[in-house]
């Protein structure tokens, strides 16, 4: 007998018929996760959007409840002796609260019409207090929640009760959770119900990844030495996706994301088609195709828009609308990229550059929820440089690769927020902690020196300068076991749990501009919310795009920045934009190879292709390995072109050193700018003139040895660092987080991270703190990581260019110069003139 | 100075007629009356936030000690005058650290040292050596805590910062306010945050924005008009 002959077997008559009335049939993996649970297994399930991915993750719980039948009678909560025979059994915990509480709705119906004695109940953090009470006291069947909200069950001293019982934790769009530092505190959670309740098993639901073994290693306790895994399912892939690149008949711009030369195009599309999702890469660019759309929305389609800065109720009005299939389209960013399944979503357009195969492969599988017929999806370069990384992300579907990140090496900041939380339940014992967290797989390694020094930070600082003993947050008993000093700590770890710290934003108001010596009039209409450390780079008088358009800053008042019209036709301060995701190593690779391939060229559009000859025949197309650098003059400035395809973070960084190191060559550098592809330095010295005589070696100036001395001089000052370095801080429970409403007092109550910063890396270079910001540092907002790779790649394999102007490859970055923007890139016509220019010139 | 070249940490400010040497690690210099003026030390700020449980790093009252260290050591002072708020506050005395302590000791010794009392430390201390005054008046000068834009004061309070920007990129520091007649010290304390020399605080003691931003530089002082220095 087969494993699916015996699981078809387990299904409890009541569920065939179910199955059978509704017209379905089981599908082979809901039967094989049915038949692991029933082994006591715990597995990964990796399934397509539309397999019923689902339905085969709660399959189990509802079968086993279905046979145990219901609850006997209500117990309270009095501690650990406290034995039950029913209470909670299943956990499900899902990346977004809205899927949880869809989750949840989409349960009740077989709940129903079986006639299940399941009692199933969300919480989260809309629950309200007198149901979170109800809830420990008298747990549901199967409660729906997020990490956060069971970081907060697990620090309460009843959670031994409440967790006693768990017979299974179903963990949602798991590749999703674990790239993230709510992963980590997700693993350390289920290590501690690993602890609690040692008859649990898991479910990890899951898109196609590279490393399923890593998420099969997230899903079980890991041994002391060696690994272990849970099984896994593999649900039979769906039809191949339909998948092309716009063959647009409009002029390809050279820069920018609006998309807009596709307009009508992409409009024709959706009007071809029932339900469409259009996918774009920022909320800016969702915000301004949405309103261009309407405004060729002469056939009054139901348009609408889905992104993360929208209320919560708005976006919810979206989600229920789309579900009853009253929209035809929706503008959305990564907002949708997890969520219900929506079955009528019959195109899927992506707007802008992929980023990485595994992550578009995702968001086209949003189509056609049915698995037979094929998601039908349409590739929307915005600019040239994207065609490549569309044709690249094309041949990477065709091979079904993946390039999600490998897992995480658990976080310390994190680790010390488990810790408090961990101390604000049970006290504990540090040997057995130890154990327990090494149980998560991001922690399997964790030594017991970094664990100590965790410890030791949550309880008085971690400080090599003993002073704070009494004002110790945990402290360790006679006993040996570690527990809070008061009930206060407790109150503030519930404040400040979870990972994900956002920036402090500041409302942006347009008002008049300021005349000399008077005050700037007050009032005026909000545009929008801007990153407060944006606006601290700024200077009054200083230009930049904000919905829309061309703005001067005129000043800060209390929470808002004040902003005015601006006629100038060049914005002058670039922003860095957060949120992006940069361009995956693996496609990165691909394009470089497409571009050192002229053959295939073929596939690309005819401009695109005019494009690449033409900079073969002016400068040079790099070989796929090598690392291209261009120099050449112009209006009285010189400018060094790189392109090293590594992302816009990484090359920022780069962008950082370079500029040091060229100031310490005499190069008097002026500035840089960087996308997703390039780099571009420019300055007063002639950077051409000392290269050819070999006064000024390019081996030298982009050698490995930057990120020793140079990035430390940097990071001692960086910006970038200390943002880092804040939210280390945050998570790890050193300062608190901001809470609206409360800045003008807490204010005066807080301390500028930045001199805690310069005083510890001054005085203990080495503390938990720093090292958890490094860590950050090499692969977040600075990407080091990456670009000690790249530099490592390019040793030796550096081929320069000399030309007399500007090549057509630069084009793209040097129209950056002074157009990027925090929000978007909506200011397209102001700079086309400008862009003419640089192209006439290039093309000559 | 005719010898601010060959001796780069100082540059000469004339106060109501008296020449005072401004110290680019934030303190002021009285060669004739061999007095050395601090404002803000803000001691044990660390351990403030610390007994509210927000663990800073406990680095910043030694980190303190030693720049005020190198200063003593430059000047040899015959006087010290902590310009108010020296301890965070009115606990900061007695949760000094020993070897803090003993520093300060060190510090002191061969020499007056005088503590003018500030918001956050308004009633003298017992166990921190030196004197302690409202005010102090010594010739044309008067050194207090909360400045009140009076001919010849020398205060702190305000923890005065300038902003400029070159390039399309801005800088701050913490400075000198000063005009010909009166003077706002810079918070001399590691912990210590700072306010905008634009702020309305400022104009109040000036009367206008016809005053010199000196702001501490790496070696140098550098002045700047405050009209030409950015607000927030």
């Amino acid at each position: 007998m087969t494993l699916v002959e015996h699981s078809r077997d387990i299904l409890p008559e009541q569920f065939a018929r179910w199955f059978a009335q509704r017209g379905w049939r089981p599908r082979v993996h809901q039967l094989e996760l049915l038949a692991k649970a029933e082994a006591g297994k715990s597995a990964l399930l990796i399934a397509p959007t539309g397999a019923g991915k689902t339905l085969a993750g709660f399959l189990p719980t509802l079968v086993e409840i279905a046979q145990r039948g219901a609850p006997s009678r209500k117990l309270q909560s009095t501690g650990r002796a406290v034995t039950r025979s029913q209470g909670l059994h299943t956990l499900y915990i899902s990346p977004l609260k809205a899927l949880a509480v869809d989750i949840a709705r989409n349960l009740e119906a077989p709940v129903r019409e079986m006639g299940l004695p399941v009692r199933l109940e969300t919480r989260t953090g809309d629950t309200p207090a007198s149901k979170r009470q109800r809830q420990r006291r008298d747990p549901p069947d199967i409660l729906l929640t997020t990490p956060e909200q069971l970081a907060l069950l697990l620090a309460s001293a009843d959670a031994p009760f409440l967790f006693g019982t768990l017979r299974r934790v179903v963990l949602d769009e798991l590749h999703s959770l674990v790239t993230s530092k709510r992963g980590d505190l997700l693993s350390l959670d289920l290590a501690r119900l690993f602890a609690l309740a040692p008859q649990i098993t898991t479910v990890g639901l899951s898109a196609t990844v590279a490393e399923p073994d890593d998420l099969r290693c997230f899903l079980v306790p890991q041994p002391l030495s060696g690994i272990a895994m849970a099984d896994m399912v593999v649900a039979e892939g769906g039809a191949r996706p339909d998948v092309a690149m716009l063959d647009t008949q409009a002029l390809l711009p050279w820069a920018g994301h609006s998309a807009r030369h596709a307009l009508h195009e992409i409009y024709d599309l959706v009007r071809g088609h029932k339900t469409t999702l259009i996918f774009v890469n920022t909320r800016s660019q969702a915000e301004f195709l949405f309103q261009e759309m309407w405004r060729i929305n002469d056939d009054n389609l139901s348009i609408a828009l889905h992104h993360g800065s929208l209320a919560v109720a708005q976006r919810r009005k979206v989600e229920d609308a789309m579900a009853a299939g009253k929209l035809r389209a929706v503008v959305c960013t990564s907002s949708l990229d997890l969520g219900v399944d929506w079955g009528d979503v019959d195109l899927v357009i992506n707007v802008g550059a992929p980023k990485g195969s595994s992550r578009l492969m995702q968001r086209i599988g949003r189509a056609n929820h049915r698995l037979d017929e094929p998601s039908r999806a349409v590739l929307v370069p915005s600019n040239r440089f994207e065609v490549l990384e569309c044709e690249a992300a094309l041949e990477a579907i065709a091979d079904n690769a993946q390039d999600t990140p490998p897992l995480r090496t658990g976080a310390l900041d994190v680790l010390a927020q488990h810790i408090l939380g961990r101390a604000c339940g049970e006290p504990f014992l540090c040997d057995e902690l130890y154990a327990e967290v090494r149980a998560a797989a991001p922690y399997a390694d964790l030594t017991r020196a970094d664990f100590d020094a965790a410890v030791d930070f949550v309880a008085t600082g971690g400080y090599a300068l003993k002073a704070y003993e009494r004002f110790a947050k945990i402290k360790q008993g006679k006993d040996g076991r570690w527990r809070i000093t008061h009930p206060r700590v407790a109150q503030r770890y519930r404040l400040n749990v979870g990972t994900i710290v956002e920036a402090d934003m500041l409302k942006v108001r347009l008002v008049r501009s300021k005349r000399t010596g008077q005050q700037v009039p007050r009032g005026g209409r909000v545009l929008g919310e801007v990153e407060e450390y944006f606006i601290e780079m700024l200077t009054p008088g200083d230009t930049f795009v904000f919905a829309g358009q061309i703005l001067k800053y005129e000043t800060i008042v209390e929470n808002e920045v004040y902003v005015s019209r601006s006629t100038a036709t060049d914005p002058k301060v670039p922003a860095y934009e957060g949120g992006k995701f940069p361009l995956s190593t693996y496609l990165a690779a691909r394009v470089r190879a497409i571009l050192a391939d002229s053959k295939a060229w073929r596939a690309l559009p005819d401009q695109v292709r005019e494009w690449l000859e033409i900079q073969e025949w002016r400068s040079l197309i790099p070989p796929a390995g090598d690392l291209l650098i261009e120099t050449f003059p112009r209006a009285a400035k010189h400018y060094l072109i790189c392109y090293p395809f590594e992302g816009r973070l990484a090359h920022q960084t780069l962008g950082m050193l370079l500029t040091r190191r060229l100031e310490r060559a005499g190069m008097k550098p002026l500035g840089f700018v960087a996308n997703e592809y390039a780099l571009a330095v420019w300055g007063v010295g002639d950077m051409q003139v000392r290269l050819q005589k070999g006064l000024l070696s390019l081996g030298d100036l982009f050698n490995e040895d930057m990120l020793g001395d140079d990035l430390e001089e940097w990071l001692a000052e960086s910006a970038l660092m200390k943002r880092t370095f804040r939210t280390n801080a945050i998570i790890a429970g050193l300062i608190e987080r901001r809470y609206p409403g409360e800045e003008k007092t807490r204010r005066q109550l807080t301390i500028s991270t930045d001199l805690v910063y310069d005083v510890l890396r001054k005085h203990q270079p080495d503390h938990l703190l720093l090292r958890a910001a490094r860590a950050d540092a090499a692969t977040g907002l600075l990407d080091i990581k990456r670009l000690g790779e790249m530099l490592s790649r390019i040793k030796g394999r550096i081929v320069h260019k000399a030309l007399d102007h500007v090549s057509p490859l630069s084009v793209p970055v040097l129209l950056e110069i002074g157009r990027e923007t925090v929000y978007g890139e909506a200011s397209d016509e102001l700079l086309r003139e400008a862009a003419d220019d640089l192209i006439k010139e290039a093309m000559q | 100075m005719t010898d601010a070249a060959a001796a780069p940490y100082f540059e000469g400010i004339l106060i109501a007629g008296t020449s005072l040497i401004g110290d680019c690690d934030g303190a002021v210099y009285w060669p004739q009356e061999r007095l050395l003026a601090v404002a803000d030390l803000h001691f044990e700020k660390g351990s403030s936030f610390a007994q509210r449980g927000v663990l800073l790093p406990p680095y910043d009252t030694a980190a303190t000690l030693a720049r005020l260290g190198r200063l003593i050591m430059r000047y040899a002072p015959r006087a010290v005058i902590a310009l108010g708020d020296s301890f965070h506050d009115g606990g900061g005395p007695d949760r000094l650290g020993d070897a803090d302590r003993t520093q300060l000791r060190a510090l002191q010794a061969g020499r007056d040292w005088i503590w003018i009392t500030g918001n956050h430390d308004p009633e003298p201390a017992k166990n921190i050596g030196g004197d302690f005054g409202g005010a102090l008046v010594i010739g044309s000068l008067i050194f207090r805590h909360i400045p009140q834009g009076e001919n010849g004061e020398i205060a702190g309070h305000l923890h005065p910062v300038a902003r400029v920007s070159h390039r399309g990129r801005a800088v701050s520091r913490r400075c000198f306010a000063a005009d010909a007649t009166r003077m706002v010290m810079p918070a001399f304390g590691v912990y210590a945050g700072g306010l905008n020399v634009r702020d309305a605080a400022f104009a109040d003691v000036f009367g206008t924005l016809d005053f010199t931003a000196h702001m501490l530089g790496d070696g140098r002082l550098y002045a700047f008009a405050a009209r030409h220095c950015r607000p927030d």
